[in-house]
């Protein structure tokens, strides 16, 4: 109970850790922070529930008024701006990677790396674009989601995403090596395979 | 560590956390209803009066905290111009009316009045066995340890500088990881020795 409790708050703190330092460049130029990275370890180290837990109180915080989002932003705003979907995304996002680790028969890195792309990638863009899309649309809410494959502002969204592909698998990458150095120096708190 | 609630104490502050809340929902809700440059920009002015009636300084603070919007406004911008559609003028209104009301919230809102809604609202949550104790004590955590890790991924960042003329970036992430873990079984311990957190 209480360990529960203190590993979803203290990968909470991680995950906004992450986020707050100085992002690392790429030899591309293109800047990743960690908070993505954050999530995905959230979901492939702590396992499904406590995983999306400790990123659902994460952006709770933000939405409380912290500003603990990748540059030092947060507040009731950035969940309406054109970023919002992300946000709801990162419990979700976590959630599915912990699930993969955890039901996934492979060698752990293999299971991480697999959860890190299905959930902090997949699952993430999958709820994050639209939204966006949506914020990129002079239609009105409820027509967009009645047509949604029709709507000619997906482009731009999916332009986006694109140029952060390459970040996002490059962190895939590093989460399932931390998950599986994690898993071989301390196999009791790897808690998604516990 | 710093909110973002505005040190300038403005009448919003005093108003009850959950109305302010209610009412941004609803607001929301209608202007993502609305349509057409003229009711959208009405709108905008109704949100900039109310950040102006908070004076100068309030005001600044407010529009300091829309700038992670600049890169969505050049692109939708310059996406509009190429397809030659006077339509982006509309998506700016609203994604600056919805995020700047947004904003006002927050401003004028203290972190532990809008921890007590978000309490409120997970009090049906406490028949699965989350308690509002529970989700209290996480909350302290997460701002307590905070500036612990932070501190400590610059000394780690330190450490590996002293060792090394490239630049630490991603390898303070494992050690970071790490040391959350071991943190984590202890602070586990310390509630537990004092009784528990149920």
């Amino acid at each position: 109970m209480e360990k529960s409790l203190t590993h979803i708050a203290l990968f909470s703190a991680l995950i906004a850790a992450l986020g707050l330092m100085p992002s690392m460049m790429l030899a591309t130029g293109v800047p990743i922070s960690g908070q993505s990275l954050g999530i995905m370890l959230c979901g492939t180290v702590l396992g499904a529930k406590r995983g999306g837990l400790a990123a659902l109180l994460f952006i709770a915080l933000v939405a409380a008024g912290l500003p603990l989002l990748a540059g030092g932003v947060g507040g009731l705003g950035m969940f309406f701006g054109p970023r919002g979907g992300f946000l709801i995304g990162f419990p979700v996002a976590a959630f599915v990677a912990g699930l993969v680790v955890q039901n996934l028969r492979a060698r752990v890195g293999i299971a991480a790396f697999a959860g890190a792309v299905l959930g902090g990638i997949v699952v993430l863009y999958a709820i994050g674009v639209p939204v966006m899309a949506a914020h990129l649309s002079e239609e009105s809410l409820a027509k967009m989601f009645a047509d949604l494959p029709a709507y000619r502002e997906l482009p731009l969204p999916v332009a986006l995403c694109a140029l952060f592909l390459p970040g996002d698998i490059i962190k895939a990458v590093i989460a399932a090596a931390v998950t599986a150095t994690v898993a071989r120096m301390r196999p009791a708190s790897l808690l998604s395979r516990a | 560590m710093l909110t973002l609630t505005s040190p300038v104490e403005i009448w919003a502050h005093r108003w009850p956390a959950g109305v302010k809340l209610a009412l941004l929902c609803a607001g929301t809700l209608l202007l993502f209803s609305l349509h057409g440059i003229l009711p959208l920009t009405v709108a905008l002015v109704a949100v900039l009066a109310l950040i102006a009636s908070g004076g100068r300084r309030f005001a600044g603070a407010s529009l300091r905290m829309l700038r992670p919007l600049w890169p969505f406004v050049a692109l939708v911008a310059l996406w509009h111009l190429w397809l030659r559609d006077p339509g982006g003028l509309v998506i700016l209104l609203r994604m600056a009316t919805a995020v700047a009301a947004a904003n006002f919230v927050t401003m004028t809102t203290r972190l532990s009045d809008m921890l007590a809604v978000f309490e409120w609202l997970l009090r049906p949550l406490a028949r699965l066995g989350l308690s509002p104790r529970m989700i209290g004590l996480a909350v302290a955590l997460v701002i307590r340890f905070l500036p612990v890790m932070q501190l400590r991924s610059a000394q780690i960042a330190e450490s590996w500088r002293a060792r090394s003329a490239r630049r630490p970036g991603w390898r303070v992430i494992l050690p970071a990881t790490m040391a959350a873990l071991d943190d984590a079984d202890r602070v586990a311990e310390a509630l537990r020795a004092r009784g528990g957190a149920g």
